[in-house]
């Protein structure tokens, strides 16, 4: 029975009234899979996920957790499943402490069961300084914190996470990341984020969404090898016009792009060629003072442009 | 733990994390001691009984219950904290019943604060004691209707003053079903069984009818029922709403 470890939708729609927010997606995720969800502002990306979470009902099709049919069986769908719903909200009035055992309560956690897990997740999100202000005097790293304490406090095998990084300063954010690829050997996570370098961080697979269908679903190599500049070849030189000339003998470079602010070269290659070695060969064969070489894999943000602005990017081309 | 039980806990605790719970009861207490002796005549009328005192609770239970009512659900629904609420291992029932139940508790809780009025009319003299405790659970009961009216439209917003005068406006429409002088008003041109209809729909009438010591099942179906039906439709009114 494979299904019981996973999330699963299947054809999953919502709509309100005439507007489809969410348009027939199905997909299904592992065990030891972090997916992300990208998708520009209103794709559906929180709608899916408050569906699987068994918030919103579906107008159609079906999401499970764990084998669980969020709408028939939405009780064990819930226990199955930690979710950190987007802006990470919780009960200003109360204490983390007091917010983090209320939750275990509700989820049934008791003894020294419910001990060992408050403090466990305590730990993990390093909350100990502030548990006994009342939430609405946190700063937003730590109220984020505590969405997340709360989110996997009952160590769920299914993890829908919205946003997690939201608002979190850069070393915020690389400890939630780290907290996510710890949990990631055994769990199926899902993140929302339209951070892009959080799915190179963390994600084994993205999916892109936008008005409510899903454009691409792979992994993120996959999702870069998509980009022309995958690839492509990057470098500074001492001098522009010299660098120029020796790129002009490479054959197999399509275009040349300089950045007019740093003056940084990026060459791309036609399609399916290596121009790496070549390059480096003609810079060195014409003496070119070269002060970095950087053989690039792909930009996400462009690939990510191209998918859900097919329009806007065909009319710059 | 049964989670009914823990959100319950969890509600009437935040009603006392502010100040604003004790606002509340120390105004309830002024208001309904300074009715009950101004007003209500409570030394002139010679009698030793809390009628003065019980009469003016649908009216003061007008105001001051719609106040706390109206944050039941818009306030959830503001700070988002309803999808947390709605995604935890709970029934959407079990929601809905676990905050009115709490918020009925802490009206229980300002009136049993009036105790003291039971005492002193018990020191002056020798009243009957059967028929305050019938009005206790009868001014109970009204207070359960109108927090259950306020939970439903607390729910249909996610703005805390339109939810009170909503409730407000309903919870008086209800009340004055039962005068005489709006009875009066409807008789002039409806039978007397449509005019009877509305005057049982009235929170008054039933009010009334177990303040005299009366405890008539019909009266405690009434209120059970309503409280029964304004529930569901709270329940009813978030599934729809929940997607703004």
């Amino acid at each position: 029975m494979g299904d019981q470890t996973m999330i699963e939708t299947s054809q999953l729609t919502k709509r309100y009234g005439a507007f489809t927010a969410v348009d027939s997606i199905s997909f299904t995720v592992e065990p030891g899979q972090v997916l992300g969800f990208l998708g520009p502002n209103g794709a559906g990306k929180s709608t899916t996920m408050k569906m699987i979470a068994g918030f919103l009902a579906p107008s159609a099709g079906s999401a499970k957790v764990c084998g669980f049919d969020v709408e028939t069986q939405p009780i064990e769908a819930k226990r199955a499943l930690g979710y950190l719903p987007e802006g990470a909200p919780s009960y200003g009035e109360m204490t983390p402490r007091a917010f983090l055992e209320f939750v275990a309560d509700v989820r049934g956690l008791s003894g020294e069961r419910k001990k060992q897990r408050i403090d466990d997740v305590i730990g993990r999100l390093q909350l100990e300084s502030v548990l006994t202000q009342s939430i609405d005097t946190l700063s937003k790293g730590f109220k984020r914190r505590v969405g997340l304490a709360q989110a996997i406090l009952h160590d769920p095998p299914a993890l829908i996470l919205d946003e997690p990084t939201d608002g979190l300063d850069p070393n915020q954010k690389h400890e939630v990341r780290a907290l996510i690829n710890a949990m990631a050997a055994d769990k199926i996570i899902v993140i929302s984020t339209h951070i892009l370098e959080e799915v190179h961080a963390v994600c084994t697979r993205a999916i892109v969404i936008a008005a409510g269908r899903v454009l691409a679903d792979a992994t993120p190599a996959e999702l870069e090898a998509r980009s022309r500049y995958h690839g492509a070849v990057s470098l500074t030189a001492a001098n522009t016009g010299l660098a120029r000339e020796a790129l002009a003998r490479v054959a197999d470079i399509d275009s040349i792009e300089i950045d007019p602010q740093n003056h940084r070269i990026t060459a791309i290659p036609k399609k399916g060629r290596a121009i790496f070695v070549p390059i480096s060969e003609a810079l060195k064969s014409q003496g070119v003072d070269v002060s970095e070489l950087q053989l690039e894999a792909g930009r996400l943000d462009e690939v990510f442009r191209s998918i859900t602005l097919p329009q806007a990017t065909e009319a710059r081309a | 733990m049964n989670p009914v039980r823990t959100v319950f806990r969890r509600e009437l605790a935040s009603y006392f994390a502010t100040p604003v719970a004790y606002v509340f009861i120390v105004i309830f207490l002024i208001l309904a001691g300074a009715m009950t002796f101004y007003y209500g005549e409570f030394y002139e009328r010679g009698r030793a009984d809390l009628q003065p005192f019980f009469g003016f609770h649908p009216w003061l239970y007008l105001f001051l219950v719609p106040a706390i009512a109206m944050r039941l659900w818009a306030e959830e629904r503001k700070s988002g904290t309803i999808e947390l609420l709605l995604t935890l291992p709970i029934t959407m029932w079990q929601a809905v019943l676990a905050k009115f139940l709490a918020a009925w508790a802490f009206v229980a809780i300002a009136l049993a604060l009036t105790f003291p009025i039971w005492f002193t009319v018990n020191y002056l003299g020798d009243p009957d004691n059967g028929v305050i405790v019938a009005s206790y659970l009868g001014s109970l009961l009204m207070a359960g209707a109108f927090l259950a009216i306020g939970s439903c439209l607390s729910a249909a917003t996610r703005n805390q003053v339109v939810a009170f005068i909503l409730t407000v406006v309903i919870c008086f429409l209800l009340l004055m079903a039962g005068f005489p002088l709006v009875l009066g008003f409807f008789q002039t041109f409806l039978p007397q069984g449509v005019v009877d209809a509305i005057a049982g729909l009235s929170l008054f009438s039933h009010f009334q009818a177990i303040s005299k010591g009366v405890i008539d099942l019909r009266d405690l179906i009434y209120f059970a029922l309503t409280i029964g039906v304004w529930l569901y439709a709270t329940a009813i009114v978030i599934d729809l709403k929940k997607a703004d």
